[in-house]
């Protein structure tokens, strides 16, 4: 298959690759996908408590390579928004941005889940309800 | 060095220029119709088909006459089936299989079952290798087929295929073997390894694409299959269609040069898979997939825990090899082969199969196995399961959240 320039490039220098420590109260971490579905992606947020705005994002990811390059995009976009805001990032922004084929879009659904899932870990350990999950998916 | 290096010779090889120098006149010159009786250019043909025939017989030990050319290993695999099946119906209905078997097999065989055959699809162990025992326990008075690959395409793994072949002969039972992988390779002699029908093919011998054989024994027993293709009655009527001269020439060719140099070949090439294979094993968390004894000599299949398949060979976009993950296509499905091997959809998906050719060089070997490594390394350092490994969490216990 080939690959777009944008999943070639995110693949070969994959952004923010790394652990934040997952025990701080300013730490939301999503882990999303099944190691038999060939996909993990462990997306992590660091946010200000002040502000509410993500100071740093950082992602692990077991997968092919435009799981990898959508994980890496989606912690380049995190980074400087406010949680609300995170929250409108919708998975066919990512398919758009790294021209994901068909085959490839559920690589962007996980990293959409993958936000979701860290962004409501943050929530829970703040004391809030996490968001519920409204799924429609493209 | 030519990148990307070539090491998917399980798929197909390159012609070998000796084969294709043979070939060459029969397309422009030597063009005729080796059936044509009337003139030359059809005597030409035939005379350069039944060298071609000697070659392929004496390679494998057998009768220039047990040769039936086919467009490949596809063909003969469907004919020797379908057509053991319709010319013994009286005899039976029940076929003997293994679940590793080519798709060519396992798709026909189910075929085969619509059509009213029962087949029984035998479990290898965890090695790939079935036994002797298998086969008889599985033999019913109504078998009239027991079909087992000589070597596997995914993970090399050579059966016992003379003793597999012996049972079903003292039981009165055809046998069958896809020998695609193994003729040219590893000597096979359809006499002394008591096969009755054998499928094999030029293009994974250095020889063409688009012309096989398929071996059918003529004494002790003889044996028939009815024709799948009605025409001109070609191949003592069991394969009707203008034959592939120019194909045939250089499966001739190429059988000729397998079985001249196949030993001093396979002395080089057993010695660079090894090296290959042992550097790869040492990577942390790899693992052999197959019996590392009973092997095709140019195949290794290596797994790399906590590393994707996908992502794995986009890594090693510099070597051509074939992974473990049937990803072509929408669906993301493991190998059925390292499946039943007892494998789980993670190790499945995350390996490798180097197939080494004669022209395969050491210089290959040395890139390949950094290159591969180098990968495996890249891509645990941003693997969550790499490093949950380390930290010791049992992956099994994680609640994964499937999608």
């Amino acid at each position: 298959m080939a690959y777009s320039e944008k999943v070639i490039d995110h693949y070969s220098n994959p952004r923010n690759v790394g652990t934040l420590d997952k025990s701080s109260a300013n730490v939301g971490t999503g882990l999303v996908g099944a190691p038999e579905c060939g996909d993990v992606m462990r997306l992590q947020i660091q946010v200000n408590p002040e502000t509410g705005v993500i100071e740093d994002a950082r992602f692990k990811t077991f997968g092919c390579g435009s799981a990898i390059a959508s994980s890496s995009l989606a912690t380049e976009w995190l980074k400087g928004k406010s949680v609300d805001q995170a929250l409108t990032i919708d998975n066919m922004d990512i398919v758009e941005e790294l021209a994901l084929p068909p085959v490839k879009i559920h690589c962007s659904v996980l990293a959409e889940d993958a936000i979701r899932a860290a962004i409501n870990d943050y929530r829970v350990k703040q004391g809030l309800e996490p968001i519920a999950e409204e799924k429609s998916h493209h | 060095m030519k990148l990307p290096v070539y090491l998917d010779n399980n798929a197909t090889t390159k012609v070998d220029p000796r084969a294709l120098d043979a070939m060459i006149p029969f397309f422009t010159e030597d063009f005729g119709n080796a059936a044509s009786r009337n003139h030359p250019f059809g005597w030409k043909a035939e005379e350069a088909v039944d060298y071609a025939r000697e070659q392929i017989a004496t390679l494998i030990g057998a009768n220039e006459k047990e040769i039936i050319f086919t467009s490949g290993a596809t063909e003969s695999n469907n004919l020797a089936l379908k057509g053991v099946f319709e010319m013994y119906a009286e005899k039976g209905k029940h076929i003997i299989t293994a679940v590793t078997e080519h798709k060519a097999i396992l798709d026909t065989c189910k075929h085969l079952e619509k059509q009213g055959a029962e087949i029984t699809y035998l479990h290898p162990a965890e090695n790939g290798l079935l036994t002797v025992a298998q086969v008889e326990e599985a033999i019913r008075p109504d078998t009239i087929l027991v079909t087992i690959m000589f070597g596997n395409n995914e993970i090399g793994v050579l059966q016992p295929i003379r003793e597999i072949a012996a049972a079903c002969k003292k039981q009165g039972v055809l046998f069958h073997s896809d020998a695609t992988q193994a003729v040219g390779k590893i000597p096979v002699d359809v006499i002394a390894d008591n096969i009755d029908l054998m499928s094999f093919t030029a293009h994974k011998m250095y020889g063409p694409k688009g012309i096989g054989a398929l071996y059918v024994r003529r004494k002790n027993p003889r044996v028939k299959v009815t024709a799948q293709m009605d025409g001109g009655g070609h191949e003592r009527g069991m394969r009707s269609g203008t034959l592939n001269v120019p194909g045939i020439v250089g499966f001739g060719k190429a059988a000729e040069l397998a079985r001249l140099e196949m030993q001093s070949d396979t002395e080089r090439i057993i010695k660079m898979r090894d090296r290959l294979e042992n550097a790869l094993l040492t990577v942390e968390e790899s693992y052999l997939n197959g019996s590392k004894e009973h092997r095709l000599p140019h195949t290794t299949n290596i797994s790399f825990k906590y590393v994707e398949g996908e992502g794995l060979m986009m890594a090693i976009k510099d070597i051509a090899v074939s992974s473990g993950s049937a990803c072509t296509s929408a669906s993301l499905e493991p190998s059925y082969v390292l499946k039943s091997l007892g494998l789980d959809d993670e190790l499945a998906h995350s390996s490798l199969r180097f197939g080494l050719s004669r022209y395969t060089t050491d210089e290959e070997i040395d890139f390949t196995i950094k290159c591969v490594t180098d990968a495996v390394n890249r891509l645990r350092d941003m693997s969550p399961l790499w490093e949950m490994f380390k930290e010791g969490i049992d992956l099994k216990s994680v609640q994964w959240t499937e999608h």
